[in-house]
């Protein structure tokens, strides 16, 4: 847990090289490096160069339009921002409890959009480099060539995100950027042929989402020189847990554990975030860098996301997960397991959990129910905090007398996982990059180290887990020496 | 009703004293228009609902019917005309359907797509105009004002309050609310009134209902502007 390679001592004599951009993470991305004349690696930084704004420009507006207006942060996630901000809001209407429809149908929105991302990481993003290898034929690593050598695995990735899309569209009005949710509750409840429609699909959902978590623990099992050491670094990790210490994405309290697992705090009300949670400014990047307060700047960052949620938890409620979660505890050999590419077994055991909810939710006739508004007594702050498929999302807004919003802070799950991304490219640069000339390889190892975290890097729907980058060698004068540029289009 | 004119090469019946746009509405051929509205005169500003009566525009709002006359309204050249004005109302405002709680229920985003408008096209202005969020249940998003001054005609000619007007001149033309702080809640407005259910747009807001009617059953998901019993 350092800063080792964050910052060179003399970076006026060294080689710079820049990846930019990475890819879309809430904006752009870039990774710069700083070789010396034996390509040792002295500085890697992974910078966020784009400002967003919304925390801004939602001042002013009224509180009621906000879980709509913030949900555009995003096109792959957009219902964890959509109920983020909702419970945030229930607090300032004073809806303490939702109805039980309430919280099932917000509930049913938010594990449909887990299905679907986690979905779409691993089968569209990801599958390439793991099926093919990470500096396999670039021309064939990509879904298209998941779709010729291995259909049925394609088919089934598909399908799996069609059917959390639909969940989200019957739930929401729509499949992207919906209205479903609303402070104090939701707007529709399902109708008898919404339910039975997903009915039809949901027991193969689920076999499919085993099948694919057997996938990626063979994967990984076959190579622990690999996928235990890829990219690793150890840090504290943090989620909400639920009732029970159960495995929760939608409510619960806080949660962290130190790189040893040992409990750092636990049944932390969110509500008082900002006594635990802070967050550091860094001159060279525009995103934050939070940080547990008691531990501080140097010590206290942390990782979130499936690989902190399932280690964290003490248990899935749901039985096939259960069963997944307790193969994966007992392959990390009774300690946390920090390796990167370990976010890809567990995120489909949480995708497994979430098509297990799913059906289970389907089976309960308060989905039917118009019973869908809470009221109460009215306050001026609130805080939501919800587990989105990247990780933990705190969203915090104040209004004022007359019902417009004054103050937002916003956490994303990207943002939380900021320090460990760099981490882990910082441990991927050493080890890969060392003492050798930039290939395209290469760069696919950078974005293998970063797209496991599975950040908005990843998250832009035309990418399709070919990241844009582009790589300068120059030498100390500025002279361009060597380039690679890889667009999209160039595929 | 035995006086016809011609629209469209249809022959539409109207009464003495009927204008162009009624006597279409009453026939159920519809012509886009914002700033016209069955219950008051009509006002002419908005221009959308243009034709051309024996070759010369005009606006239809406002052209009584006479017999014989031949107008042209659905027309590939009179729309692309009409879309243009759509479009400069969405770039004199700030018009952000996504996140606007009239979105499906807001008569400029219905006519928009319903002249197949895909782009602002022109340069947004971007204007700054504060809320008016003083008053305890309605709140007024003066972003979204195009100017059809039906809330003014309302508040005057039905309410008999003059609550709204419209000031300045040319292109710096606004809303505004009389009182001497300009804010809502200093006047006798009521959200009862006939100004605050007039709005095609989304200036007027019941403050807390939000997002209340859920996507599909909002006015303009189920059948398009121009289809609407009502609007016909």
């Amino acid at each position: 847990m350092s800063y080792h390679l964050e910052t060179a001592e003399n970076p006026e004599k060294l080689r710079r090289i820049a990846i930019d951009p990475v890819s879309r993470v809430e904006g752009h991305g870039k990774v710069t490096l700083l070789l010396d004349d034996q390509n040792k690696v002295h500085q890697v930084r992974l910078h966020i160069v784009e400002f967003r704004g919304f925390e801004k420009f939602i001042q002013g507006r009224p509180y009621w339009e906000v879980p709509v207006l913030v949900q555009r942060l995003c096109g792959i996630c957009p219902v964890s921002h959509h109920l983020a901000a909702s419970k945030a809001l229930d607090a300032i209407v004073g809806a303490r409890h939702l109805t039980p429809a309430a919280e099932k149908l917000r509930r049913l929105m938010h594990y449909g959009q887990m299905l679907q991302s986690h979905a779409l990481h691993f089968f569209h993003l990801s599958s390439p480099d793991l099926l093919f290898g990470f500096d396999s034929d670039v021309t064939r690593r990509n879904i298209v060539g998941v779709a010729q050598e291995h259909p049925e695995i394609a088919k089934r990735g598909v399908l799996l995100r069609k059917f959390g899309q639909e969940v989200i569209r019957v739930t929401a009005g729509k499949r992207v950027h919906g209205t479903g949710s609303v402070p104090g509750g939701v707007n529709k409840s399902l109708t008898v042929a919404e339910r039975d429609q997903l009915l039809k699909d949901i027991y193969h959902i689920v076999q499919w989402s085993r099948d694919a978590v057997h996938l990626i623990q063979q994967v990984h099992t076959q190579d622990p020189g690999l996928y235990n050491s890829f990219g690793i670094f150890r840090s504290n990790f943090m989620s909400l847990v639920g009732h029970g210490g159960d495995l929760d994405f939608y409510h619960g309290t806080l949660r962290a554990r130190d790189d040893n697992g040992k409990i750092l705090f636990d049944h932390v009300d969110y509500q008082d975030y900002q006594s635990y949670i802070e967050e550091e400014v860094r001159p060279w990047s525009y995103m934050k860098f939070p940080y547990i307060r008691a531990i501080g700047k140097e010590q206290g960052w942390y990782k979130v996301g499936p690989l902190a949620r399932v280690q964290n938890c003490d248990q899935i409620a749901t039985p096939f997960a259960e069963q997944e979660r307790r193969e994966f505890v007992d392959y990390a050999g009774g300690a946390p397991l920090h390796a990167p590419l370990a976010y890809h077994w567990t995120r489909m055991i949480e995708m497994l959990h979430a098509a297990e909810v799913i059906k289970d939710l389907l089976h309960d006739d308060d989905l039917l129910s118009d019973d869908l508004m809470a009221h109460g007594e009215r306050a001026l702050e609130g805080v939501g905090v919800i587990e989105a498929p990247r990780g933990t999302l705190f969203h915090h807004y104040r209004v004022d007398e007359n019902d417009l919003i004054t103050m937002a802070n916003l956490i994303v799950s990207t943002t939380n996982n900021n320090q460990a991304m760099n981490e882990a490219v910082r441990h991927v640069a050493r080890r890969y990059l060392h003492g050798r000339e930039v290939t395209e390889g290469l760069l696919n190892h950078i974005e293998v180290a970063i797209r496991a975290f599975d950040p908005c890097l990843s998250c832009a729907t035309h990418a399709l887990g070919q990241m844009p980058l582009a790589v300068e060698l120059r030498d100390p004068d500025g002279t361009l020496v060597h380039a690679l540029r890889r667009s999209s289009e160039d595929r | 009703m035995s006086q016809t004119f011609t629209l469209d090469g249809q022959s539409i019946p109207f009464a003495d004293g009927q204008t162009i746009l009624q006597a279409a509405t009453a026939a159920g051929v519809f012509i886009p228009h914002l700033c016209y509205h069955p219950e008051f005169k009509p006002h002419g500003s908005c221009k959308l609902c243009t034709v051309k009566v024996n070759g010369r525009h005009t606006a239809s709002c406002t052209m009584r019917a006479t017999p014989g006359m031949t107008v042209e309204s659905n027309t590939e050249d009179i729309n692309a005309e009409r879309r243009s004005l759509v479009q400069m109302l969405f770039v004199e405002g700030n018009h952000f359907c996504p996140a606007c709680e009239q979105s499906g229920n807001c008569k400029l985003q219905a006519t928009a797509y319903q002249l197949g408008m895909m782009s602002p096209h022109f340069d947004h202005f971007f204007p700054s105009r504060a809320l008016d969020a003083s008053h305890p249940e309605v709140l007024l998003d003066f972003n979204r004002c195009i100017l059809c001054s039906l809330c003014v005609r309302a508040s005057r000619d039905v309410d008999g309050k003059n609550v709204f007007a419209l000031s300045g001149r040319g292109i710096k033309t606004r809303l505004i609310v009389n009182a001497g702080s300009g804010r809502l809640a200093d006047t006798n407005f009521s959200p009862a009134d006939k100004a605050a259910g007039v709005c095609p747009v989304g200036v007027f807001l019941k403050k807390r209902r939000g997002f209340a009617v859920p996507i599909g059953e909002r006015r303009y998901d189920k059948a398009p502007i121009d289809s609407i019993a009502e609007e016909i």
